[in-house]
C-alpha cells in the first residue's frame, strides 16, 4: 500500500533536516502506529506525504500503490486514496462543514472519473454517518472547524475521512484532546473503516488508543528515523518505560 | 477666498457643456450648490479626502467608455423596477410607479411645489460638513433626473432603480430623494451602470420608526467610472441599511454621509468587492455622525484584489458630544490575491463623548496558506480551493442583508462575478 524509501526532508527556508532517513512499509490491510517523542519528526513525516509546502525531499521515495506520491499535488494525492486527520485541524471561517464535505467528496469522484453525488445521496450519508460519531446538526451547519472544542474537531476529522473513504489513512495524534467517551466514539469510527483494501498509520503519543485501535506493527521514530519496529508490546514499552531505554539502544 | 486660477478654469472647463435647469422648485437649491462649487472647486488629489484616488477622471470635461451591458441583479425578486437609460428614466420600459404602494415621481417631472422641496440638496449640504464635497454639490446644481420617493406606510413592494448605458459618452447626473415619514418602511435596490461616466446622489431623511433598506450592485462591466453619494439623516430609532456589491470598473467611489439626530436609531453601511488589475480602482468613503444617545453604527467592507488591482476604504465616526452610549463599529478588510494589488485604509475616530462604545480595525492579508492546504488535502483543486476562501471571504459581509431573498440574489451575483475575476 505504503512504501516510504530512505526520505529524506529538510526545511524549504532553512538549512533544517527533520527527517533523515524514512523507511515504512505498510500493507494493505495494516494498522502501523508510530510513537516517539514530541520534534522527532511524526508530523513532519504525514506533512510531507500528504503534499504541504514548506518542505524540501532531497532523498528518497514515498509510494502509494506504486505511485510516487511526492510529485503529485495534495488533492491529487487525496484522489489517490490518501488521508491526513490533522494533530490541528484548520478553522476555516465561512465555509459551512456541510459545503466543504460535499465539495471534497464530489471533487474526489470527478478526479477519479466518478459520478458526483446528488445532494440528496450526499445528506443522507453524511447524516448518517455523522450520528454514529455524534457530530449532530449543528456542527454540520456550521463553518469548518470554528468554534469547535478540541474534541469535536478531531471528530470532525474522522467524519471527513469516513465520507472520503481513502485507502491509506493517517491519524496524527487524533487521540489528543479526547475525552475517554470521545476516544471509544472515534476508534469505533476508524475500526468501522478498517478493511482488506485499508490502512492506517496512527501516531500517537498514548497506548492508550492502542487499546482501542489494534496495531499490527509500532515504529518507534526519533530525531527523524525510525529507530525501532515491532509488535503491539513496543507501545506497552514506551507507556512504562518511555524512550530513554530506546533511545539509548540506538546510541 | 477667490479661487486660484487654475481652479476656476478646470471648473469651467467641466460646466461647459452642462446648464441646470432655469426654473422650478429646486432652483434655489440648485444656486446655492452653485455658490458652493464656485466657491470650492473641484477636487483634485491635493485634497485631504481624494489621497488615495485621483479624481481626475471624474471632473475632466470630456467622456470616453464602452457601454455595458449587463444582466439584471435583482430579476428573480418581485419588484417595482425603474429604468433608467443613460441617465434618463425610461416610463415605457418600467412598471407602474403606482405598484410600490408609494408616491413616487420623477425628478424631471415632478410638478412645482412639492415635499421634497425641503429635502433636494439639503441633506447633501449638511453632508458636505465640515467635509467639502463639490461633485455632490456639482450633482445638485445639475441633475435633471431621479426620483422622487415618500414613504408614509410599509411599502408594498421593493422599488428597484436599473441603470441601463448604450452611449459610450453619456456623462450622467442622477439625484434621488426618498423620504421615509414616521414608521415607515422601504427597500431601493439599485443595479447597473448609469452611464458611461456618471455623478449619483441619494438623500434619505428617514423619520422616527422609519426603516430604510437600501441594497445595489454595481458590475461587472470593465470600464465604468462613477461617483455615488448617500446623505442620509436619522431621527429616533430609525434603522438604515446600505449594502453594495461592486465587481469590476475602472474607477468607483462610493461616499456614504450619515447623521444621526434621534436617539436609538441603527445605521449600517456594508460593502463587497472584488476587482482585478492595474485600471481597477475602488473606492470607499464613509462618514458617520453621531449626534444622539444609544445609537449604533457599523461599517463594514471586505475587499478581494488581484493583478495590481487598488481598493480604498476611507471611514470616519465622529461622536459628538452628548453622544453617550454610542456604539460604534467599523472593519475594513482586504484579501491580496498576489503581491501587485494594495488596499490603502484610513480609519478615523473622534469622540467627543465619555461614554461611547467604538472599535475600529483593518486588516490586509493574502489567502491563508494552512486553509488552503487543508481544503486540498481532501482533495480540493487549488483553484476551487482557492475559490471558496475567496467566497467564504466575501460573503461575510452579506449578514448585513435584512432580507433573505435579496441576499440570496446579492450571493448569486457574488459567485457569478468571482467566476469571472478567476478565469
Ligand atoms: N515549518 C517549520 N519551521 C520550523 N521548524 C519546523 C517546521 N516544521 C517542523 N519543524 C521542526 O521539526 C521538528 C519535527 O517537528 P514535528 O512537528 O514533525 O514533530 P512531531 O514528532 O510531530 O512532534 P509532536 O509529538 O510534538 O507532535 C521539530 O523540531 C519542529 O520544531
Ligand atoms: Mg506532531
Amino acid at each position: 500500500m505504503l512504501e516510504i524509501k530512505n526520505l529524506h526532508v529538510k526545511l524549504e527556508e532553512e538549512d533544517k533536516v527533520i527527517l533523515k532517513g524514512v523507511d515504512l512499509k505498510i500493507g494493505p490491510g495494516e494498522v502501523h502506529a508510530i510513537m516517539g517523542p514530541n520534534g522527532s519528526g511524526k508530523s513532519t513525516l504525514s506533512y510531507v506525504l500528504a503534499g504541504r509546502e514548506g518542505y524540501e525531499v532531497t532523498e528518497g521515495s514515498a509510494e502509494l500503490d506504486g505511485e510516487e506520491l511526492l510529485e503529485m499535488e495534495p488533492e491529487e494525492r487525496a484522489a489517490a486514496g490518501l488521508f491526513l486527520a490533522f494533530q490541528y485541524p484548520v478553522e476555516i471561517p465561512g465555509v459551512g462543514n456541510m459545503t466543504f464535505l460535499r465539495t471534497a467528496v464530489n471533487a474526489q469522484r470527478k478526479a477519479r472519473g466518478e459520478e458526483e453525488l446528488s445532494a440528496g445521496d450526499f445528506l443522507k450519508i453524511v447524516r448518517e454517518k455523522a450520528k454514529t460519531l455524534k457530530i449532530d446538526a449543528d456542527m454540520l451547519k456550521r463553518p469548518v472547524n470554528v468554534g469547535f472544542s478540541g474534541g469535536e474537531k478531531k471528530r470532525n476529522e474522522i467524519l471527513q475521512m469516513a465520507m472520503l473513504e481513502p485507502k491509506m489513512c493517517i491519524l496524527d495524534e487524533t487521540d489528543s484532546g479526547l475525552d475517554v467517551d470521545a476516544m471509544k466514539l472515534v476508534s469505533e469510527g476508524v475500526n468501522a473503516l478498517r478493511s482488506a483494501g485499508r490502512s492506517f498509520l496512527v501516531i500517537t503519543h498514548y497506548q492508550r488508543l492502542l487499546d482501542h485501535i489494534k496495531p499490527d506493527v509500532v515504529h518507534i521514530m526519533a530525531a527523524g528515523r525510525i529507530i525501532r519496529s515491532g509488535g503491539p508490546e513496543l507501545a506497552l514499552e514506551v507507556e512504562n518505560n518511555g524512550y530513554a531505554d530506546l533511545l539509548d539502544g540506538v546510541k | 477666498m477667490a479661487l486660484p486660477q487654475v481652479k476656476q478654469d478646470a471648473l469651467a472647463a467641466r460646466l461647459s457643456g452642462l446648464s441646470a435647469p432655469a426654473k422650478g422648485w429646486t432652483q434655489a437649491a440648485r444656486a446655492a450648490a452653485t455658490d458652493r462649487l464656485n466657491a470650492q472647486g473641484l477636487p483634485t488629489r491635493r485634497d485631504e479626502y481624494w489621497r488615495y484616488t485621483d479624481p481626475a477622471q471624474l471632473t475632466r470635461p470630456d467622456v470616453s467608455g464602452a457601454a455595458a451591458v449587463l444582466a439584471p441583479s435583482f430579476a428573480a425578486l418581485d419588484t417595482v423596477k425603474l429604468v433608467f437609460t443613460d441617465g434618463v428614466f425610461d416610463a415605457a420600459a418600467s412598471d407602474d410607479p403606482a405598484a410600490a404602494g408609494v408616491e413616487l415621481l420623477s425628478l424631471a417631472g415632478a410638478a412645482d411645489i412639492h415635499w421634497a422641496q425641503g429635502l433636494y440638496g439639503q441633506l447633501e449640504t449638511r453632508g458636505s460638513s465640515p467635509v467639502e464635497r463639490p461633485l455632490a454639490a456639482l450633482n445638485t446644481a445639475h441633475a435633471r433626473e431621479g426620483v422622487l420617493i415618500r414613504v408614509t406606510g410599509q411599502a408594498a413592494k421593493p422599488v428597484s432603480l436599473i441603470y441601463t448605458q448604450k452611449s459610450a459618452v453619456s456623462d450622467v447626473f442622477l439625484h434621488h430623494v426618498v423620504k421615509l415619514e414616521e414608521g415607515a418602511e422601504i427597500t431601493l435596490l439599485e443595479s447597473g451602470t448609469p452611464g458611461a461616466r456618471f455623478n449619483t446622489v441619494l438623500e434619505v431623511d428617514v423619520a422616527s420608526n422609519a426603516r430604510f433598506h437600501h441594497i445595489r450592485t454595481q458590475g461587472p462591466d470593465a470600464d465604468r467610472r462613477g461617483l455615488t453619494h448617500i446623505f442620509a439623516h436619522m431621527a429616533d430609532n430609525a434603522l438604515f441599511k446600505s449594502f453594495t456589491l461592486t465587481a469590476g470598473g475602472r474607477l468607483t467611489r462610493n461616499e456614504a454621509i450619515l447623521e444621526i439626530t434621534g436617539d436609538d436609531s441603527v445605521a449600517h453601511v456594508a460593502g463587497t468587492v472584488m476587482g482585478e488589475g492595474r485600471d481597477f480602482l475602488q473606492d470607499d468613503t464613509i462618514f458617520i455622525t453621531h449626534a444622539s444617545e444609544r445609537c449604533e453604527s457599523r461599517q463594514v467592507f471586505r475587499k478581494v484584489l488581484k493583478n495590481g488591482a487598488t481598493g480604498v476604504f476611507q471611514g470616519k465616526i465622529l461622536v459628538k458630544q452628548g453622544a453617550q452610549k454610542t456604539d460604534g463599529y467599523q472593519m475594513s478588510q482586504s484579501l491580496l490575491l498576489d503581491e501587485d494589488a494594495q488596499f490603502l485604509a484610513k480609519p478615523e475616530l473622534e469622540i467627543y463623548a465619555d461614554d461611547v462604545k467604538c472599535s475600529h480595525g483593518s486588516t490586509s492579508g493574502a489567502i491563508d496558506e494552512t486553509a488552503l492546504f487543508y481544503l486540498q488535502s481532501r482533495g480540493l483543486p487549488k483553484r476551487t480551493a482557492q475559490a471558496l476562501l475567496v467566497l467564504a471571504f466575501l460573503a461575510g459581509t452579506l449578514e448585513e442583508i435584512e432580507d433573505e431573498a435579496i441576499a440570496a440574489e446579492v450571493h448569486a451575483r457574488l459567485e457569478d462575478w468571482l467566476h469571472g475575476l478567476e478565469d
